[in-house]
């Protein structure tokens, strides 16, 4: 009962929020959507506190009827076990905070009602992927936070790059999706069943099977995994499918966290962990998930150094942690893949949450190189920054250490000690992508509150100051403007309390979710009796990482000191060094900044054709053949015989008297020659 | 001897001639009328010449009927003409071109 409370409770509040807002109005609206995912909170909590002591089993709560037809049968079902107890409690939280927070953020919105539904939408599907207990129904859950969201990255829609985002994210997903679907179909080819527990328990039987595919003979369990994977890929904005994730900043900040960071874009680790034991069947499927995601790993980090607008380095920050859970899970340590998912959710939210205040003291600013010296004005959101930084680059020293420290050592614990070729590449990837995330999270840090004010040579804090019709700022402002740089006479302004309740709450799990619950993740005794089967947990790995060799252990903290260092050497001590880089290396620094050339790249491969050949049916195919000799050649023709018939019709007596002997000729020429 | 053939011979050449007249004649309408007179004199002589050739008498009680005809026939064409002359002004056969819908 509980569980359908968690589960539909947001949906009932969409529905309202969305249909009846006209009517009850926006406060009303927002109450509603806010407390629907605060009683899930409250309800998801004792849930999962229930498995870490242990006490209880895994459930399936039947709802519905779906789809029977032949011997397909499909339910609505909701499934509760660890992992969907874990996932219950991410996704109620963050959005629970997110709903509170977007009552601060999203104030002077005029569509906030609309707001609320599709979040409440969202958290419904997302809520419905984590219990689903048969493919299909996790499919739906899949598209349905596919849709939500499309309607809130381009939720406002009066902005073009906005919808091309949106359009983007959609787009970019179907493919992932299509390999998802091809992926269900084949495991109901190949099982005769979608639900989950009965493809697990004879997936083992399959290994080592071969089936045709596309003219080839492949391995069965290779084939499956790797088509659900790449649906895993699509949702989880991994190398390849990652660059809608990026564009899909143009949403509302809130979004942002919740959705592009928190949990949506979780699903594909989710579901690879749900999967587990159908993965272990197969090596080479294991192999592609760990460089998979390494290659997203570094790669991200690296793009992420470059980027100057602050969301877009929080993003790709996102893309690269998601290459941690996923090479993880790779290398079979699903205890580390979901215990960073975990963790992450909390600091990673922390961050949009955090960046979201910064730009709303900033009046919509988004690009670092206009801020600066933030420290004093906004002091509560910087420290919370400063805990989220922490967090993500694993700060942390023996048994004390914020949440990343426990989640990110572990992970790269485990790749090493699973002693294979991809997880020895994958630790050292990860490694390197470590350093980088101490150096992009540091340089967001000491780009946007250390060092001068920059604010004057923006363009939004421009206009916020000649929107202040008080001739005192005007005349700061004329001021400001002899210098280039400065404050331009703005005064930044902390924010409201439900913009920063949510993210003090959000860095207190930032700060202990990793201390607290680490054992239960991942310790070879605890992870057992927690998981309970949820996750095929490797007890042997979970030895095997915990006595991996002490400079395995350190090696996290030791490039987080690196790259914290080499961001202070670059922004705080000796600003020039930035700068000086770029000059050095003007190659990599534009192909960093361009993001590998990623969107060039399928512009040329993909868009480019795709719209030549459109065009190629568009003017040849529809308007040169089928218009040409279909409608448009018929009226052509008809006008044309009419035109003839017309220049017949002379009105002449005589004509029509020639024309009526030369019929009669014919007719009698007819009838004495050939009708015989 | 002067046989059928060429009776049957000047019919043609008469009806040639009266079907050409209707075409070519752009003048006057009451050339066309007479065109017509031509032409159904034209079959009255074919009617004739074949009554006698066959010796039967109907061919010639036909071709009485035909010329009472054509008689009352050139009566109505020529008082429409009449009418037509009075509200056109005219009578060429260039300008009779209000047949058209």
């Amino acid at each position: 009962m509980a569980l359908k409370l968690i589960v539909f409770l947001p949906l009932i509040a969409a529905l309202i929020a969305g249909l009846g807002g006209r009517w009850i109005g926006k406060t009303a609206a927002k109450a509603v959507t806010t407390g629907a995912l605060f009683v899930g909170a409250a309800l998801s909590w004792p849930i999962f506190f229930q498995y870490i002591a242990g006490t209880a089993q895994p459930t399936v709560v039947p709802v519905l009827d779906w789809i029977h037809s032949g011997n397909l049968t499909v339910d609505w079902a909701l499934r509760l076990d660890a992992l969907t107890a874990v996932m219950l409690v991410v996704v109620t939280s963050v959005s629970s905070l997110v709903h509170l927070y977007s009552w601060g953020y999203m104030e002077e919105d005029p569509g906030q009602p609309r707001f609320f539904a599709y979040l409440s939408l969202f958290s419904f599907a997302m809520l419905m992927l984590v219990t689903a207990d048969s493919l299909v129904q996790m499919f739906f859950g899949w598209e349905g936070v596919g849709l939500a969201s499309y309607l809130l990255i381009g939720f406002w829609y009066h902005k073009p790059s906005a919808n091309a985002a949106a359009l983007k994210a959609f787009v970019v997903n179907r493919v992932g999706d299509f390999g998802f679907s091809l992926g269900i179909f084949g495991t109901f080819l190949v099982f005769g069943t979608v639900s989950i527990p009965a493809i697990l328990a004879a997936a083992p039987h399959m290994a080592g099977s071969t089936i045709g595919f596309a003219g080839m003979t492949v391995d069965t369990m290779t084939l499956l995994c790797l088509l659900l994977f790449v649906g895993a890929m699509g949702k989880s904005a991994q190398l390849g499918l990652h660059t809608w994730l990026p564009d899909a900043m143009e949403g509302p900040t809130p979004v942002s966290a919740l959705i592009h960071a928190a949990t949506m874009v979780t699903a594909g680790v989710f579901m690879v962990c749900r999967l587990s034991p159908m993965f272990e069947t197969s090596a080479t499927a294991m192999h592609v998930v760990t460089y998979v995601g390494a290659a997203t790993c570094i790669f991200a980090a690296t793009v992420g150094c470059a980027q100057n607008d602050i969301k877009r380095v929080i993003a790709y920050s996102t893309c690269s942690q998601l290459g941690y859970m996923f090479f993880a899970a790779g290398v079979g340590a699903y205890g580390a893949a979901m215990f960073h998912l975990f963790t992450h959710a909390f600091f990673k939210a922390l961050l949009f949450l955090a960046a979201g205040s910064v730009i709303h003291a900033m009046h919509h600013e988004q690009d670092m190189r206009y801020y600066g010296g933030l420290r004093k004005q906004i002091p509560i959101t910087f420290w919370v920054m400063v805990i989220g930084t922490l967090a993500i680059t694993g700060v942390g020293l023996g048994p004390i250490g914020f949440a990343g420290f426990w989640s990110k050592d572990a992970i790269l614990e485990h790749s090493w000690a699973a002693g294979s070729v991809p997880g020895t590449i994958a630790f050292w990837l990860g490694a390197f992508a470590a350093l980088l995330t101490s150096f992009y999270s540091w340089r967001l840090i000491f780009l946007t509150f250390y060092g001068a004010p920059r604010w004057a040579a923006s363009e939004h804090i421009q206009h916020a100051l000649h929107h202040d019709a008080d001739p005192e700022a005007e005349a700061s402002h004329g001021k400001a403007k002899k210098h280039a740089t400065g404050t331009g006479g703005y005064h930044p302004h902390e924010s409201p309390w439900t913009i920063l309740a949510p993210i003090v709450l959000l860095a207190v799990g930032a700060v202990l979710a990793g201390q607290i619950w680490h054992p239960i993740f991942v310790d070879a005794e605890r992870g057992p009796t927690f998981w309970r089967g949820a996750v095929a947990f490797s007890e042997h790995l979970a030895h095997a990482a915990h006595g991996s060799p002490l400079w395995v252990k350190l090696t996290p903290t030791i490039v987080m000191l690196i790259g914290l260092g080499i961001a202070y050497n670059n922004y705080i001590r000796n600003p020039d060094a930035a700068g000086a880089f770029v000059r050095t290396f003007p190659g990599v620094h534009r192909f960093v900044l361009n993001k590998w050339y990623f969107d060039e790249l399928y512009d040329v491969l993909f868009i480019r054709p795709a719209l030549w050949f459109g065009r190629l049916f568009w003017k040849g195919g529809d308007e040169g053949t089928i218009d040409r000799f279909g409608p448009h050649g018929a009226a052509y023709a008809v006008g044309l015989g009419n035109k003839v018939t017309a220049r017949l019709q002379s009105g002449y007596l005589y004509s029509y008297a020639l024309v009526m002997l030369l019929g009669l000729i014919g007719a009698a020429s007819w009838a004495l020659w050939w009708a015989k | 001897m002067i046989g059928l053939a060429h009776y049957l011979t000047v019919a043609a050449i008469l009806f040639t001639i009266g079907v050409l007249g209707i075409f070519l004649n752009r003048r006057n309408v009451i050339l066309m009328l007479m065109a017509i007179e031509l032409i159904l004199l034209a079959v009255n002589i074919n009617l004739v010449a074949f009554s006698a050739y066959l010796g039967d008498l109907t061919g010639q009680v036909l071709a009485m009927f035909v010329l009472t005809v054509a008689a009352a026939e050139a009566a109505i064409g020529l008082a429409i003409l009449v009418i037509f002359f009075r509200r056109r002004g005219s009578i060429a056969v260039d300008d009779v071109n209000r047949m058209h819908g």
